[in-house]
């Protein structure tokens, strides 16, 4: 035995035999696609938008409650980490949306050819990046 | 003596619900559909809500009042919210019914989910109806 990946190809035969075959696709062995690690960024993304709606929120009731408690919510979106954390929130749901878009194309049937996944694999992460710097173009310029 | 002529029928009804799709979860496809409906209705109210956050972002508490006072304001975004807590609810439901195996846990996590974007929908629902009514 060489390395890792021939010591998990050891599976056993209908007799009970121990022998040497390729098991399904190991995380440790097997080079994920660009398809396979967009399609789990959909739901990475999806869980950490689930987990920005609570800024929202302390910011929609903190608006709805007094200038003290307003003040405090715009003061946190301005230090570093709350400018890091809307940049990531903002990436993420453009992420979301564009592979979101996608998905709804998957769900009536198109763009399931390998060429096609290639390409909209493409545009999914050129339309996250256009549509993220785009958004933080217009915020920074509406300050 | 059972007369062997008759037929013994409990039920007047065939199993085609069954074969629909409303087998034995009895709810067929609605959460599947649930996600793609609220997933079309976010794309125009996504764009929207980026466009608004960049507008107010930068605005003092008076202003964004006045800005919900706004009826048109005040329904896109209630239907934003109504929108995106339930497209939350119903994936997260998914991601949690893919790795938490234990029952208890399981069941008790999707409780959990149901009850946090419950509240959080209507905490923010709130606040947004104050602000357009009282500012």
């Amino acid at each position: 035995m060489s390395d890792v990946r021939e010591a998990l190809m050891v599976g056993r035969g209908s007799t009970g035999k121990p022998v040497a075959r390729p098991l399904s696709p190991h995380l440790q062995v097997y080079r994920l696609p660009l398809t396979v690690i967009l399609s789990i960024t959909h739901r990475i993304t999806g869980v950490g938008l689930a987990i920005g709606t609570l800024v929202l929120v302390w910011w929609l009731i903190a608006a709805a409650s007094s200038d003290a408690a307003y003040a405090l919510v715009s003061w946190f979106l301005r230090t570093p980490v709350g400018y890091l954390l809307l940049f990531g929130w903002s990436a993420a749901l453009w992420y979301h949306f564009c592979n979101g878009l996608r998905h709804l194309g998957w769900d009536f049937g198109h763009g399931f050819e390998l060429s096609q996944s290639r390409a909209s694999n493409r545009m999914v992460l050129i339309g996250t990046v256009l549509f993220t710097v785009l958004t933080w173009i217009i915020g920074l310029a509406a300050q | 003596m059972a007369n062997p002529n008759k037929v013994d029928v409990a039920v007047m009804r065939s199993m085609l619900s069954r074969a629909r799709g409303l087998g034995a979860a009895k709810s067929g496809t609605a959460h599947w559909w649930g996600q793609r409906v609220t997933a079309l209705a976010l794309i125009p109210l996504a764009v929207w809500f980026v466009a608004t956050i960049i507008q107010l972002s930068h605005q003092p508490r008076a202003a964004v009042a006045l800005w919900m006072a706004s009826p048109i304001h005040a329904a896109l975004l209630l239907a934003l919210l109504a929108a995106m807590f339930h497209h939350m609810q119903l994936g997260l439901a998914v991601v949690i019914e893919d790795y938490v195996h234990a029952n208890r846990t399981r069941v008790g996590s999707l409780l959990l989910v149901k009850a946090a974007t419950g509240l959080l929908f209507l905490a923010s629902a709130i606040s947004v109806v104050r602000l357009a009514v009282a500012g």
